[in-house]
């Protein structure tokens, strides 16, 4: 059933190879193939616009305003290419072993080395587009050192990478809008996806201002939806980033891949009352110059300013002396979590860390420092009301990305035929944990370079019949979500939609977070589904299906939400090891780092769907690793 | 605190809408100003009232989704500082406050205080890119780009299509945010081939789209969250100048 299809030979050569074995389109004739994209971020936007210049019509659906508004946009800190433009040591090789060192073995070695690969044409994609990267004054790029890794391989735009990356392919959608060849359906949700004797060809969508549910066909539907770390509630994705596209797809047959990899970033601001409705990321690029500590003495409330030197610990430049406080993400996050277990977190109900800046001012000098972080001490300053210049700023961990998420071959092809999924919908690439800059990487790779070729290979070799919406099968999963939506609506319950999500997200966060047991996860596997039952018996959305109803948008997100978190729990149990973000208590070393277990489990876990009321079987595609050697993770 | 809000409740677009007026107890500082309007849509929603519909998504400033006039200023009035950022510090007990949507002709009403901003886009399907077709671009450093022009590409580029420069100016017009993409591209390298098309089509696009001229008020500049300077409109002009002199007769 998992075939990775990674092609044979050196790692050097499978791309090309694979690019040469994919059958062709004529020019002339794929104006006859459609391509249904749902999403329009950094994957969806880019293989949006790519393959409508190739000649495909593309119709491209989101549920924001507009495509420049995708989650992509948030992204702060920069992308990732091996350029070597530094003359520091990095290399497409060097690139494709941190990620998969930092991924902690559990990424495909083919998979990665392509990402690698294609990183060094994407800055020249990008700068080609216009993207106002950050300069050397001779007028050349420049790139700084992030996240985790030793050489500066990191592009940049100010803090704002994820905006002008996206806004590079939101304005090449556009042009194609404009030429005709894209035609965009904003304020579209997907609520289903259509299958035609066994392959994608369609989805069921319903328009967020009428409330009209629509049926689309296509040769080929391709999900870049983006992640789930809204299932926690509280995360530092946009309130609409949902797993609704990708969860129906899994219902149709679609294998869930590695699930309960989440990643958790070490670098966010605390949270500060129950009130909270989202967490506000603070660039990891500050950990460059930023140094995190603690007081050594449990419950310490001086202010930090009258805490003499030697009562700080610096505690991942103490554990960690080689990479300090760049130690990956899934580290420098258990560390802060462990300094707050032992009650020497700081601020309000202690679950924070200093990120202090002092050492750099002194060093560089203030107009420096506010030349490199200006805007995110702004940021900070307008959330919490500090000024970060002259106290250290209070940092806890917040969930971030999803490793996990579709099942997809090399060719990014689900186990749907003709479900194609990008991004980080998809489960490829990051393993167990993604290095800092290489999600807006994988997301440009997926959209610009790899479906417009494999997409097309799959036109060009599968039989396609003529399947237009008129197709019995449009009008029956057209009438399931009828009936899913107007059910949901006339619960009429007593508690609101967000009350429900947020016991799910506080059940989530503690027992499938940055720490994770058996007896936590047994005890989550119990109350999700009691509490799925009581959100189809008691959910309240006032008003009806047929207008702009936004709690209405948000129930159908939470409902699906309450059974990805327990395909998630369930996930993480059956990991009996910790690797990357996938952090298991009874699998640890004597010093309290992650102990992973390649002899039992190496290999990606794919979910398959086996009907409502926590169904599902396992099936596992064993990773083998020819070019990396397998390593328990060190950052000492 | 305990807030009175004035807010504009419109069912649709066809509806005539109308200010009902609403009190939120328990308002706390630390929270922000959705997470207040949250809270008002749970209050609202137990008494099986429709709670107000508001755009947003990331709540983190960057995405552009949300915006409404704030006791008549967009976005509030702190400077820099879109509705998702905004404080409930900066406001205090017994506050009255007034919430309407984006008012322009261009924008018409969706929903309470949600907008149709769709005319941004087509501003941009105008000219606002430069052609680039994946897989023939030069290496990447084969194209120098001055610092400063990039720095100036940059500060215009951080434009983030909230809309509020068109609901703050007494014309409603478009010009600071067409001025802000005809800017970023003009400014590089990159963006010259395309320029004086790119320029001559956005302008006309913007026309097209029913939104005003720009008459110097410079109340865009005043409540761009991004800060985008109003001088770029000026940098917009003279392009637009040097365009229509070069392809006079086209």
């Amino acid at each position: 059933m998992l075939e990775s299809k990674i092609p044979s030979g050196p790692i050097e050569k499978k791309w090309e190879k694979a690019r040469f074995d994919f059958k062709l389109v004529n020019p002339a004739n794929r104006r006859k193939h459609s391509v249904i994209i749902v999403g329009s971020g950094l994957a969806g936007a880019a293989a949006a616009a790519s393959l409508a210049q190739q000649g495909y019509r593309v119709d491209c659906f989101c549920f924001q305003d507009s495509p420049r508004r995708a989650h992509s946009i948030a992204a702060q800190g920069g992308i990732n290419a091996a350029k070597n433009y530094r003359n520091d040591g990095d290399s497409i090789f060097r690139l494709f072993y941190d990620t998969v060192k930092g991924g902690d073995f559990r990424a495909r070695e083919g998979n990665v080395y392509r990402l690698a690969q294609l990183s060094v044409n994407i800055i020249d994609q990008c700068v080609a587009q216009g993207v106002p990267f950050a300069r050397e004054y001779g007028g050349l790029l420049d790139t700084r050192s992030f996240g985790g890794v030793q050489v500066s391989r990191t592009f940049y735009a100010r803090g704002q990478t994820g905006q002008q990356l996206l806004l590079g392919a939101y304005q090449a959608l556009e042009e194609q809008e404009a030429a005709g060849s894209v035609k965009m359906h904003s304020r579209s949700e997907m609520l289903d996806l259509v299958l035609v004797n066994g392959k994608a060809r369609g989805i069921i969508t319903r328009n967020l201002v009428t409330g009209a549910i629509d049926s689309y066909a296509a040769d080929v539907v391709v999900l870049a939806t983006g992640g789930y770390g809204n299932v926690f509630y509280l995360s530092t994705n946009a309130k609409g980033s949902n797993a609704t596209a990708i969860w129906r797809a899994h219902r149709r047959g679609a294998l869930f891949g590695n699930p309960c990899f989440t990643q958790i970033h070490p670098t966010c601001i605390p949270v500060s009352s129950e009130h909270q409705s989202k967490l506000t990321l603070m660039s990891e690029s500050l950990r460059n110059d930023g140094r995190v500590w603690v007081p050594k003495k449990q419950g310490d409330t001086r202010p930090p300013s009258q805490i003499p030197e030697d009562e700080r610990d610096y505690y991942l430049e103490r554990r960690y002396p080689s990479f300090g406080n760049l130690v990956p993400r899934d580290v420098a996050s258990r560390a802060a979590k462990e300094v707050c277990d032992e009650l020497r977190g700081v601020g309000p109900g202690g679950q924070g860390v200093y990120l202090d800046f002092a050492d750099a001012i002194r060093r560089m000098g203030e107009a420096q420092v506010r030349e490199k972080y200006g805007n995110l001490f702004d940021m900070y300053e307008e959330i919490t009301g500090e000024n970060a210049y002259k106290v250290p700023m209070r940092i806890y961990p917040a969930v971030h990305y999803t490793m996990g998420g579709l099942w997809v071959d090399y060719n990014l092809m689900s186990t749907i035929p003709g479900l194609f999924v990008a991004g980080e919908a998809n489960f490829s690439d990051h393993g167990a944990n993604r290095l800092g800059a290489s999600a807006l990487m994988q997301g440009l790779a997926d959209g610009y370079f790899i479906l417009p070729y494999s997409l097309p290979n799959y036109i060009a070799s599968s039989p396609l019949e003529k399947v237009d919406t008129s197709h019995p099968a449009f009008a029956a999963t057209k009438e399931e979500v009828s009936r899913r939506v107007a059910t949901m609506v006339n619960v009429r319950g007593k508690r609101s939609v967000d009350s429900f999500h947020k016991e799910l997200g506080k059940m989530m966060w503690e027992n499938c977070g940055m720490a994770r047991s058996e007896q936590g996860l047994k005890s989550n596997l119990e109350k999700i589904p009691a509490l799925r039952e009581e959100f189809w018996k008691n959910v309240n959305i006032v008003g009806t299906g047929e207008e702009l109803n936004q709690s209405l948008e948000k129930a159908g997100r939470v409902a699906d939400f309450l059974e990805l978190g327990e395909l998630m729990c369930l996930d993480a149990l059956q990991r009996r090891e910790s690797c990357g973000g996938h952090f298991r208590v009874e699998s640890q070393t004597p010093e309290g780092e992650a102990l992973r277990d390649d002899e039992h489990f190496s290999y990606v876990s794919a979910w398959e769907w086996k009907g409502e009321g926590g169904q599902w079987e396992l099936h596992k595609e064993p990773l083998t690793f020819e070019y990396v050697h397998l390593a328990q993770r060190s950052y000492k | 605190m305990n807030l009175t809000l004035k807010i504009w409740r419109q069912q649709n677009a066809k509806a005539s809408g109308a200010f009902v007026t609403y009190q939120v107890q328990g308002v706390t500082p630390d929270m922000s100003f959705l997470e207040m309007l949250d809270l008002l849509n749970e209050n609202l929603q137990a008494k099986a009232e429709p709670p107000v519909a508001f755009e947003h998504d990331c709540r983190e400033g960057i995405c552009g989704a949300c915006g409404f006039l704030i006791n008549g200023v967009a976005h509030g009035g702190r400077r820099g500082t879109t509705v998702c950022q905004l404080s409930m510090r900066f406001f205090k007990d017994g506050d009255s406050v007034t919430l309407e949507p984006w008012r322009a002709r261009a924008f018409p009403v969706l929903r309470d205080l949600a907008v149709d901003r769709s005319p941004f886009d087509r501003i941009i399907q105008a000219g606002g890119f430069i052609t680039a077709p994946t897989g023939g671009a030069p290496e990447a450093n084969n194209i120098l780009v001055p610092k400063d022009s990039a720095e100036t590409a940059f500060d215009a580029a951080a434009c983030i299509g909230c809309g509020a420069c068109v609901a703050a100016c007494p014309n409603a017009a478009a010009m600071l945010f067409t001025a802000a993409k005809v800017t970023h591209l003009n400014s590089l390298p990159q963006g010259q081939p395309q320029r004086d098309r790119r320029t001559l089509s956005m302008v006309a696009a913007m026309t097209n789209e029913i939104f005003g001229s720009c008459t110097n008020h410079g109340e865009c500049e005043a409540v761009c969250p991004k800060k985008i300077p109003i001088e770029f409109i000026g940098k917009m002009n003279r392009d637009l100048i040097h365009a229509t002199l070069h392809h006079r007769g086209d």
